[in-house]
């Protein structure tokens, strides 16, 4: 027998590929129609497909586990999820939107601060932030940018709104499973590429080495452009080193690069020092110079911040662009799109409370069973609370952490994830997704068609996380 | 190319040839000891000895016996010249330079890594062991000839051919040095101290048959000496002949052509040139003679160090404690 959508249910939750049961929506007709004209034993012969494919591709991604470094075959569900071209052109202009605020709110607080002056941003909030690096006071990256590479996370909420749920800054990664993920659908359903016109996700890489290449201090026709990793035992390290591949740019670590008297960078190469232009660095603030942060890193280049403040290289993204992506930060993003850009967002944020502000503490301490609180500076699902999925204990715990460092939280209602449907062992099911686009910023702008889509594989999770059983979707943008 | 990338190269192509030289000792030892009539201890003793590794086995076992001794070759964590040991180190630097060398070539060393984790415990006992040791071989083999067929020759592979041809040199040379050990003490004791004479024990031409095996050159030396397989022949064989590609002499000139194909060279292949006139130039005959065949190998291998010294000092990253 085969796959009825009559027999599918989403319970309410907006599914991205049906309006109701048995009825497509229109990016998701082409899709829909091919599903229900294979057999359950069809679709489990294409997963079992994909997923050999996954394995001769090497798509990895790595764990820490038991004290060791495990690299797993990257989870992919085979069904794409669709979204509409016109809808998604509203999401575009408002991811770039957003990244131009954050980069203008960047260059403001590291050079003129009249954001503070203008009362929009108490400067206690910036200026005692973790990710404020005081080393990057007065510097003026070319073009203003600060984050040239933004993933934001977009979750659909009931009625179809895209909301932000979070800025990152710092080195979001999974870009190399977005495009990876297109590859296997190729292999898996060939036949549906010529049915369907989806907007082509390929061109990434070559933007990338253009936005990176455009911050190259020197003009070169071809600017030393290097990607710069903590080592095979980071858990992005296969992204690393695909980037690097697909850009033709060299792979390096730390102990590669040394900053020399004239305050260049340089890569020891076996025919001798060569002049670094541009670093995509994939490693921590933190860890980029022992000379100016972690004294013991060995991961970073000693020097490497004169060089960079001195202008004799580029950082991608650069040193102190952390410091916006705060999800304390996070709740002032709709008024900093205001101040700078005179524009309203156009894509909202979800609403977030500051536990830094007593009564959206108190609100937060009264509420814990229908909340979500997060830290304000981790990322991949780390230490955050799910209340109404948390015990009462794990509750008091965790308020006792909120009133001993409030700054470091903040909480949100438990919005909707939509749902997608999903190669379960039971058959196709709704299963609740989130989506991770990729913006950059150097000499002009560029937003992948559609982005990551992951997926939580566990039926009515919300945890979408790989390192925490998270599945991923390649995602079409149908025109 | 990044000195880094290189460096892992080159260490690439010597824990793989490792890997393939360490089982071909093992299975040797296992063959010599099936033709001798005398107390095995002597045996693995002396192959600890030939290795360099007596003191750090000694730190952990107690009696250099079969068991112990095979174990601390094939499976031993703390000895860092184990078959285990080397395949993680293999393992661990193809990983880093999986854009450079053939897809194929990780995943033979992902399998070989995998092949370790199920039959080493079949390897150590002395049933399975052959066909363990065998499969070892192989897949090393398999590993190269993919590396072979199918890079360009480009810096990186000139680093892993000279890593490769640097360790076979150094690996056939303690081979020869194994049979050596084995040979002569016995020939001793069987003459009562003396050995007469042009007299040939009837033992060593069994004994030096066994090393050739081991190196697979058993074949292409027959085609070369068709008489009775004699110490002083075998051992010119295994050192000076050019066109045998395990011989010591051939090992160290491709060496020397790998690295003259690389830029900033002549720190590298005059160390090179130097190992390769050393072996070529020898007389082996008179150094037989004067027994002092021992301390010419010990000699060989000072100069395999300095070309490897010159290969990191040049090329490689700088390190603290390194020039």
């Amino acid at each position: 027998m085969k796959f009825s959508w009559k027999n599918y249910d989403p319970k309410g939750f907006y599914d991205e590929l049906i309006s109701s049961p048995g009825y497509p929506r229109t990016a998701g007709r082409t899709v829909a129609r091919h599903i229900r004209s294979l057999t359950p034993e069809e679709i489990r012969e294409r997963q079992m497909a994909a997923e050999i494919a996954v394995k001769t591709m090497g798509i990895t991604f790595t764990v820490y586990s038991q004290g060791t470094n495990i690299d797993r075959a990257w989870p992919y569900d085979i069904i794409p999820r669709t979204i509409s071209g016109k809808d998604w052109d509203r999401v575009e202009a408002g991811l770039i939107q957003r990244l131009t605020a954050l980069n203008h709110f960047i260059d403001d607080i590291y050079n003129d601060q009249k954001i503070f002056r203008d009362g929009i941003v108490p400067p206690e909030m910036i200026l005692e932030s973790s990710n404020y690096r005081e080393a990057c006071a007065g510097m003026k990256p070319k073009f203003g940018a600060w984050a040239h590479i933004c993933g934001s996370d977009l979750i659909r909420d009931r009625d179809g709104t895209f909301y932000v749920l979070e800025d990152n800054l710092r080195v979001p990664s999974g870009v190399s499973y977005m495009l990876e993920n297109r590859k296997v659908t190729k292999r898996v359903f060939p036949e549906l590429f010529e049915e369907e016109n989806m907007r082509p996700i390929g061109e990434y890489t070559t933007h990338l080495f253009d936005t990176l290449a455009s911050l190259s201090p020197r003009k070169l026709d071809y600017p030393e452009v290097v990607v710069l990793t903590p080592g095979i035992y980071n858990s992005a390290y296969f992204e690393h080193s695909y980037l690097a591949q697909q850009m033709g740019a060299e792979l390096v670590e730390g102990s590669d690069l040394f900053v020399a008297d004239d305050d260049c960078v340089y890569m020891r190469t076996i025919s001798g020092p060569a002049r670094v232009d541009v670093i995509y660095r994939r490693i921590d603030d933190l860890f980029l110079d022992p000379e100016v942060f972690e004294p013991e890193s060995a991961l970073g280049v000693p020097g490497l911040m004169r060089a960079w403040l001195k202008g004799t290289v580029a950082l991608a993204n650069a040193p102190g662009a952390g410091v916006a992506d705060d999800k304390a930060v996070y709740t002032y993003v709709p008024d900093i799109i205001r101040y700078y850009l005179d524009e309203d967002p156009i894509i909202p944020n979800v609403e977030t409370w500051r536990c830094s502000e007593k009564a959206s503490r108190d609100h937060v301490l009264k509420n814990l069973d229908k909340l979500v609180v997060k830290p304000a500076n981790e990322s991949g699902g780390y230490g955050m609370l799910i209340g109404p999925a948390a015990t009462e204990r794990e509750r008091r715990a965790f308020a006792k952490r909120i009133r001993a460092n409030p700054r470091n939280y903040v909480a949100q209602p438990l919005i909707s994830l939509s749902t997608c449907p999903t190669v379960c062992p039971n058959g196709i099911e709704p299963r609740h997704i989130d989506l991770r686009p990729f913006v950059l910023q150097g000499a002009r702008h560029y937003v992948t068609p559609g982005g990551l889509t992951r997926v939580a594989l566990v039926k009515g999770s919300y945890v979408v996380n790989s390192s925490q059983g998270g599945g991923s979707k390649d995602t079409w943008i149908v025109d | 190319m990044l000195s880094r990338v290189a460096e892992r190269i080159y260490w690439l192509g010597r824990y793989l040839e490792r890997i393939e030289n360490t089982a071909r000792m093992i299975g040797v030892y296992g063959n010599v000891l099936l033709d001798l009539p005398r107390p095995a201890k002597l045996v693995w003793e002396s192959l600890l000895a030939t290795t360099g590794s007596s003191e750090l086995f000694a730190e952990r076992y107690s009696r250099a016996d079969e068991r112990n001794v095979v174990k601390f070759y094939l499976a031993d964590k703390t000895n860092p010249a184990s078959i285990l040991m080397s395949v993680t180190q293999a393992r661990e630097n193809a990983r880093t330079v999986r854009e450079i060398v053939p897809s194929n070539t990780w995943e033979g060393i992902n399998d070989l890594h995998l092949y370790l984790q199920e039959h080493l415990d079949a390897g150590l006992a002395r049933r399975g062991r052959d066909e363990f040791l065998n499969h070892v071989i192989n897949a090393c083999q398999f590993i190269i000839g993919g590396l072979d067929s199918t890079m360009s020759r480009d810096a990186a592979y000139q680093f892993l051919s000279a890593g490769r041809y640097l360790e076979r040199a150094d690996m056939t040379s303690r081979i020869v040095d194994v049979g050596l050990a084995n040979v002569f003490p016995w020939v001793s004791w069987m003459h009562g101290g003396e050995v007469p004479d042009g007299s040939q024990s009837p033992y060593e031409s069994v004994l030096w048959m066994s090393v050739l095996r081991s190196l697979s050159a058993l074949q292409m030396y027959r085609r070369l000496v068709p008489e009775r397989v004699r110490a002083d022949e075998v051992v010119t064989f295994l050192l000076q002949d050019r066109y045998f590609p395990r011989a010591v002499a051939h090992c160290i000139h491709a060496v020397q052509e790998s690295l003259d194909a690389l830029p900033n060279d002549e720190l590298a292949v005059a160390a090179a040139l130097s190992a390769v006139r050393h072996v070529r130039d020898a007389d082996i005959d008179a150094i037989l003679a004067r027994e002092r065949l021992h301390e010419f190998i010990d000699g060989l291998q000072v100069d395999f160090g300095a070309v490897h010294d010159a290969i990191e000092q040049t090329w490689f990253l700088p390190r603290p404690g390194r020039e």
